[in-house]
């Protein structure tokens, strides 16, 4: 009888209230941003690379294209810049993380659903911001580019939340390939992708036929929301957002089951 | 904690295939409350998949899986357990004072965190990013994460491998206390008189199935083996003749063999050799009897296999 007392008293606690079960999203996400910002060597490349990009041949290369060309090359550069935290990021650390062990660990705790990846998610958003934040400053002072505040903030938003597609993907390919073999892989769907979506040249410069399939790419939906944020696109965003949306689900969805069966 | 105290994990004829590898077979499993049980057997045994199971990283394709009377894939039942894996690299960078806050933060009701650092005698570490850990400091610290809940199962898989001596006692005593204070161990090992020292009982693994299951002593004594050693003139070869013999080899000059009948033994070693020097005889440990224990399952599925065959 005793123990059968005790047995429904513990059944109480087993349940967390939702102020610890809030604190608990928090922490995760709390250590997930602190264990990278003490890791500069996996982060910085990632933010620091579209920089530097951008900076070779937006800023110095396309001096005498104009204004124009200095907006139009900031957008499409964000977009090759905010893809590559939710590729590498957040794909990369998951492939190691599998392979490590850490992942099956934090699944036989009581972790709360999803705090993993929600975690990964968030560590990805600022990482985002981080990079289209440097690529503004360098269009402001050394691209003579002229924003709005309106337009900043919308790049950024769009910089922040677009990452999240390519999350996904990052995602799915991490539960694909465990350990060191992801990074290649992420290249190669990485560099060719945004070659295709017009992001290293204007669309009208590259092959007709890659130009018919570009609307394929999350990131060509993408650069048309950048580049509407800094006023060189007109027109409705919506089936832009629909599809990069779309997007996002598909793959999350073949992740998490995948993550489910093979772990 | 006797037979009718309540399970608290439980497997019952789980079965879980891996293509056409049978991990599990059948296996039957009970821990009960309070109780430290050991798992042990030989590599590929199936130890790690019952555990897998257990902890719902994996299900089970037959058979029944329990833990606290609930699927352990609901998250309710894993708020009361403790988890220490053989293997899970840890963010390198995180001081182990934030990956214990951060793991406490999973629990309903978690240990203060100087409580949980004083029990695994991580007090000192708290600081210190788990990079620039040894080995065995990483361990304790494994182990206060697995603690820290303040769980009602602990789950410890090979917890002293890569501890030193002392540090493999001081564990010891932190198993005990949690013990004392009503929780209950699942513990697999490599090291028999780890069981031995910690062990209420010993469950025995085999090819995916059970094939024994009771006290450290009565495992011993299950096995009737004795374990005689002397200095001899005999041969090897010679002792290998006599039927009582069950296993014999040489170190150095010593001999070494061991025998069901040890009374016979000895009479016959005596008579044969008049110069026969530093006698001892010995019942049989955990290591001997967990040996012929799986190695008897071995040979009951060979015949098995040669009779379907």
């Amino acid at each position: 009888m005793e123990t059968a007392m005790s047995f429904a008293q513990r059944e109480a606690t087993s349940d967390m209230p939702p102020r610890r079960l809030l604190g608990a999203y928090l922490e995760e996400a709390r250590t997930e941003c602190l264990r990278y910002m003490r890791a500069p060597g996996f982060m910085l490349p990632i933010m620091l690379f579209p920089a530097m990009f951008y900076l070779l041949f937006g800023v110095l290369m396309a001096k005498s294209e104009g204004v124009d060309a200095g907006r139009f090359l900031l957008a499409s550069y964000g977009v090759f810049g905010v893809m590559s935290p939710g590729l590498f990021g957040f794909g990369v650390s998951l492939a190691l993380e599998r392979d490590g062990g850490l992942l099956t660990f934090k699944r036989a705790l009581p972790m709360p659903p999803g705090a993993y990846l929600l975690g990964k998610m968030l560590m990805a958003m600022a990482a985002a911001t981080v990079v289209i934040l440097l690529l503004l400053m360098l269009a402001l002072s050394l691209g003579h580019v002229v924003l709005t505040p309106v337009q900043m903030v919308a790049l950024l938003l769009t910089g922040a939340l677009g990452v999240l597609p390519f999350c996904a993907l990052g995602m799915f390919v991490g539960t694909l390939i465990k350990g060191q073999g992801a990074p290649g892989m992420l290249q190669l769907i990485y560099l060719p992708m945004s070659f295709m979506s017009g992001l290293w040249f204007p669309l009208p410069m590259l092959p007709k036929f890659l130009q018919k399939i570009a609307p394929v790419w999350p990131s060509y939906h993408l650069d048309q929301l950048a580049l509407a944020a800094v006023g060189l696109r007109q027109g409705v965003l919506w089936p832009h957002m629909l599809v990069l949306l779309g997007f996002a689900v598909a793959f999350l969805l073949l992740a998490t089951r995948r993550l489910r069966r093979a772990g | 904690m006797t037979l009718s105290s309540p399970a608290v994990a439980r497997l019952d004829r789980a079965v879980k295939r891996y293509g056409r590898l049978t991990a599990l077979d059948g296996a039957d499993l009970v821990v009960r409350r309070g109780e430290l049980l050991a798992l042990l057997g030989p590599n590929g045994a199936g130890k790690t998949t019952a555990i897998g199971l257990l902890l719902g990283l994996i299900r089970a394709d037959a058979g029944t899986v329990e833990l606290f009377g609930q699927d352990p894939q609901q998250i309710q039942a894993r708020r009361r357990i403790g988890v220490m894996l053989q293997d899970a690299a840890l963010p390198p960078t995180l001081r182990v004072g934030e990956l214990l806050r951060l793991t406490a933060s999973y629990y309903p009701n978690p240990r203060q965190l100087a409580e949980t650092a004083a029990l695994a005698g991580v007090t000192d570490l708290l600081k210190r990013p788990y990079a620039k850990l040894s080995g065995g400091q990483q361990r304790r610290v494994q182990f206060a994460l697995a603690l820290c809940g303040r769980p009602e199962l602990l789950f410890l898989d090979e917890p002293t491998v890569g501890m030193d001596i002392e540090a493999r006692q001081k564990l010891w005593v932190a198993i005990r206390q949690l013990l004392a204070e009503g929780c209950s161990v699942l513990l697999t090992t490599h090291y028999l008189e780890e069981a031995e020292a910690l062990a209420d009982r010993v469950c025995v693994m085999s090819r995916g199935r059970m094939i024994h299951e009771g006290t450290v002593e009565a495992l011993r004594t299950r096995v009737a083996l004795k374990r005689i050693r002397c200095l001899s003139a005999l041969t090897v070869d010679t002792l290998r003749g006599w039927p009582e013999v069950s296993e014999v080899w040489q170190e150095s000059e010593r001999l070494h063999i061991t025998t069901a009948d040890a009374e016979i033994v000895v009479r016959r070693l005596l008579d044969a050799d008049a110069q026969l020097r530093e006698l001892e005889v010995q019942r049989a440990g955990l290591a001997e009897a967990f040996t012929e224990l799986t190695r008897d399952a071995d040979e009951a599925s060979d015949t098995d296999q040669r009779e379907a065959a």
